[in-house]
């Protein structure tokens, strides 16, 4: 018999529910946001229909902050799990106003402690009230879903591929509302996704999966930089960091970021002090030089040590680098070509200095909407780019 | 129309009672068990639909001839003792309880559809919602399947209007008892009374296309509300 820990999510289960076996063993933080990333057709949606119920395997355990809603004697049937659970299809009653669409869920007397005008306000809903469902588009259904899950007061909320159905067009628009749940919510949440490029944005913590099974799990910057897995090297390969605001550059609008091993300047909009920033450094926007450089226009560069050495196709190389000196500092990662790799004489071990050339800000402050839809197909929402 | 007796007033208002009587009771048997037979993946409710579905293929009479001696006097009469041991036979609650299983596989099986239409997905988001599967039921179940559950009830009621067979069986033509507007056609060929006959089935042919017309109209009304 399993018990249960406070403070994580525990789930296993294992059982044929796919047409392949899934065997799913997890623990992970009942705080913040965990993904669970996984190509299409891995077990994904299976795992979260057993945390929400809907499936039941007769050898799962499931517990969530110390409650156990599934082990050998006990199963919680779905409306006795208080889940907030939002899938690919928002799934929104046809025959129900978006006002009875989100009220659905929640406690009669009155939603506590996520208050109705809160989401409403959290997701942009107060012109969409009294529509029928019919009449919104796929991204603002979608928004009407998860302010339905989040007013149904759950202690866990599973979002399993929320954009996964959406065109584009629809997920840039709904990205920035989904950025912002962690932050003003203290909620814990497993977003189940298979596009990296959203994972990165708002994820703690990181499970990956295949065929069924658990193929790695930790803290996201952690599995990122790990030369063992996948994502280090492929094309899209970034660190998504954590990093404290320390102060501002008025006169030149640069803001100061401190990160283990580093400290950032980044031109930016002004942030009090104190306040946590996700930064996200793709792989090829580092370069790397074996001597300081003397002039030139780059601002973050730093000394760093070379950990691992990842070739990516026949001419590129992916470096995974600890900055500061000796290389005791936050992990990012480097992608050069093989001649510089050999020319400059690179091994692992080595020390180096690391060159970011531009350092992203995600979410943080999203841009109203209205300015994303005015803006160009091309621009990320929320995501102020810095160009050195 | 001077030409009809007090009587055919009298059967019409009865015929209206019957079929409205048995459209409620249709709905509240036919609905549970539409929803078990949507939902049910257990091999039982194959056997049922078949069983309900029998009166469809079965001719009235002899449905109307089992209803007869089960709703009869004892020795054969069980289900009248079960009653408190009067008989059913030639009495209004035979009727109904005829006309309901000769409309019951007209009413169960739009409503069944209705439901595995509506489909597991919006039961499942309710469940995850914290509904209860009867709140769920009731709250986006039948609401969801609302137009199948009307065009089951138009086509309940107008079946027990036009219902013949089974209730001359059981119910024996008694005027002001029994004796339904069908019947009363029938009694007017017998005497050879043809204007008044033609009257009368002008007037059920009638009904039979407003019916028709409600059901499209309902037909309409989903659609538009579905897209």
């Amino acid at each position: 018999m399993r018990t249960a820990t406070p403070g994580r999510i525990e789930i296993a289960f294992s059982g044929g529910i796919t047409s392949f076996p899934v065997d799913t063993h997890l623990s992970v933080p009942a705080k913040g946001v965990a993904a669970i990333f996984g190509p299409p057709g891995c077990g994904k949606t299976a795992v979260a229909r057993c945390i929400a119920g809907l499936e039941r395997l007769p050898t799962g355990f499931c517990a969530i902050d110390g409650e156990v809603w599934q082990d050998e004697t006990t199963f919680r049937p779905p409306h006795l799990r208080p889940i907030g659970y939002v899938s690919q299809e928002a799934s929104l009653f046809p025959h129900l106003s978006v006002r009875r669409n989100l009220l659905y869920g929640a406690p009669k007397p009155k939603p506590r402690p996520i208050a109705f005008d809160e989401v409403i306000e959290l997701l942009d809903l107060a012109t969409l009230l009294d529509r029928s469902p019919s009449h919104l588009s796929s991204g603002e259904r979608q928004r009407v879903a998860i302010g339905r899950a989040l007013l149904s007061q759950p202690r866990l909320l599973v979002m399993d591929e929320p954009l996964g159905a959406l065109d584009s067009c629809a997920k840039r628009e709904i990205l920035p509302f989904v950025g912002r749940l962690p932050e003003k919510l203290a909620l814990p949440m497993i977003y189940i996704g298979h596009d990296m490029a959203e994972i990165e944005r708002f994820a703690d913590y990181l499970v990956m999966m295949e065929r069924g099974m658990v193929t790695a799990a930790g803290p996201l910057h952690v599995l990122q930089s790990d030369p063992a897995l996948p994502i280090a090297t492929s094309r899209e390969a970034a660190i998504s960091l954590d990093a404290v605001v320390s102060g501002y550059d008025a006169r030149y609008g640069l803001l100061i970021l401190r990160l283990k091993g580093a400290r950032l300047l980044v031109p930016a909009p002004p942030l009090a002090p104190g306040v946590h920033q996700r930064l996200r450094i793709s792989a090829c926007d580092v370069s790397v030089a074996r001597e300081a450089p003397r002039a030139g226009s780059i601002l973050n560069v730093f000394p760093a040590r070379i950990r691992a050495c990842l070739p990516l196709g026949a001419a590129e190389i992916t470096l995974v680098l600890a900055l500061g000196t000796g290389g005791s500092g936050a992990e990012i990662l480097a992608r050069i070509t093989r001649f510089s790799f050999d020319s400059l004489g690179l091994k692992a071990g080595i020390d180096v200095f690391a060159q970011l050339k531009q350092v992203s800000l995600l979410s943080a402050s999203e841009p109203p909407l209205q300015t994303i839809a005015a803006s160009t197909p091309t621009a990320e929402p929320g995501q102020a780019s810095a160009a050195a | 129309m001077d030409s009809f007796s007090p009587e055919i007033w009298q059967s019409l208002g009865l015929t209206i009672e019957l079929a409205s009587v048995t459209t409620v009771i249709l709905l509240i048997i036919g609905t549970p068990l539409a929803w078990w037979l949507a939902r049910s993946k257990s091999l039982w409710t194959e056997a049922v639909a078949m069983i309900i579905a029998l009166p469809l293929v079965l001719p009235p009479t002899v449905l109307g001839f089992y209803l007869l001696a089960l709703l009869g006097p004892r020795p054969v009469g069980v289900l009248a003792s079960l009653w408190g041991g009067r008989t059913l036979a030639f009495t209004f609650a035979g009727l109904v309880v005829g006309s309901v299983l000769s409309a019951l596989p007209l009413v169960v099986q739009p409503i069944r559809n209705a439901f595995a239409a509506v489909g597991d997905r919006p039961l499942e988001i309710a469940a995850t919602l914290r509904a209860s599967p009867l709140y769920a039921f009731f709250t986006v179940a039948v609401p969801l399947a609302l137009p199948g559950i009307m065009r089951a009830a138009v086509l309940g009621f107008a079946h027990t209007i036009g219902t013949f067979g089974v209730v001359v069986m059981i119910g024996g033509n008694i005027p002001g008892r029994t004796k339904v507007l069908s019947a009363f056609l029938f009694d007017f060929v017998q005497v050879s009374r043809w204007r008044e006959a033609s009257w009368l089935a002008g007037g059920m042919a009638m009904f039979a296309v407003s019916v028709v017309l409600t059901l499209t109209l309902i037909d309409k009304y989903s659609r538009r509300r579905s897209t």
